[in-house]
């Protein structure tokens, strides 16, 4: 295919695209106006029927927790195929000469992002418990917390070394906060089906709207969630890491 | 509060083209990385403060991260750490 005739039928396909985008912009509500009925539906009724300020959470956790979950197991398949297409190719870059890491070494950490980093450390891991915790209560919840908690091992990692970041960083415990985080969320719906009701059925005590311990099973499943994201996360920085520490520091890592 | 989603919206759309037009893998995660910090503005304005979260967390700093150690990697490997841009 010559450039001119790429052009030619990127021009024609662009200006159809084009086309059809404007038309289906022309059919769009106007500017912040919501019609769909749903939205004002759950506004009137979510926190009573079910104790949870954070309507968006009742939607997420609750009304439609079976969606949630494929959510999160696309996370966890991400995860595990990232760690498994990695792990494939650790052996090959042990083998790479040690000429590599003298002309690519990385400069040292400054004291400022030292400081800074160890400084921001309790913080973000509180606040990322804080978010997980109060999911059904204010914006937030086991994805956004799970996330923050990952960033944690980030700034141990920024502010330190990559060995201080394994020391903190137990394999077999992220493995298992990992795992149980996936499974908890199954298990939680389970519990619809032992109490007689359907899967993911909201069986627990509601408890009073705006009481950390309320809204039934969505703290339990923000819990979970925030595991697995938090184990996910952390797994997946790792793995980026180690291929290339392991490339950077031969002597180190292996 | 319409001049703030306006400037929002403005600001994204510059950051996208930014991330666009920036050539080199390296320059483009760290552009790539104030997009995604602009982008948890823009939920933050239009009142998505738990979105606005883990964009920022993921957008601003996960994705950019992996790109530039993927980067990293592929460099370690292309050989004798010269430069290899086009």
């Amino acid at each position: 295919m010559t450039p001119t005739l790429r052009r030619r039928v990127f021009l024609a396909a662009a200006a159809v695209a084009g086309g059809l985008l404007l038309w289906g912009l022309t059919g769009l509500p106007d500017y912040g106006v919501y019609p769909g009925p749903y939205g004002d539906v759950l506004n009137a009724v979510a926190v009573d029927e079910r104790k949870a300020t954070n309507v968006v959470a009742a939607v997420t956790f609750d009304y439609r927790g079976v969606d949630t979950m494929g959510e999160e197991y696309i996370l966890f398949a991400a995860v595990v195929g990232v760690a498994i297409v990695l792990r494939a190719q650790r052996g090959e870059t042990e083998q790479l000469p040690d000429e590599d890491a003298a002309d690519r070494r990385a400069p040292g950490t400054s004291n400022a992002v030292r400081v800074l980093g160890l400084a921001l450390l309790g913080p973000v891991v509180l606040f990322g418990i804080y978010v997980v915790a109060h999911g059904h209560l204010s914006p937030g919840g086991g994805f956004q917390g799970g996330v923050l908690l990952a960033t944690g091992a980030l700034l141990v990692y920024l502010s330190g070394e990559y060995v201080t970041l394994r020391r903190v960083r137990p394999v077999a415990l992220i493995d298992l906060a990992e795992s149980s985080g996936a499974a908890g969320y199954v298990a939680i719906g389970l519990l619809g089906l032992a109490a007689g009701g359907t899967f993911l059925e909201n069986v627990l005590p509601l408890g009073q709207p705006g009481a950390l311990l309320s809204a039934g099973t969505m703290p339990l499943i923000n819990l979970a969630v925030g595991l697995e994201v938090a184990a996910g996360f952390v797994l997946l920085i790792s793995e980026f890491l180690e291929q290339t520490l392991v490339v950077r520091r031969p002597g180190e890592v292996t | 509060m319409i001049v703030l989603e306006v400037a929002v919206f403005l600001l994204v759309a510059a950051g996208g083209t930014a991330v666009v037009l920036t050539r080199d893998p390296l320059d483009q995660a760290i552009v790539a990385s104030f997009y995604g910090l602009v982008l948890g503005i823009m939920f933050l304005v239009f009142q998505a403060p738990d979105v606005a979260l883990s964009q920022i967390a993921v957008g601003a700093v996960a994705l950019p991260l992996m790109i530039v150690l993927a980067l990293a990697k592929v460099r370690a490997l292309a050989g004798s750490g010269k430069d290899d841009r086009e």
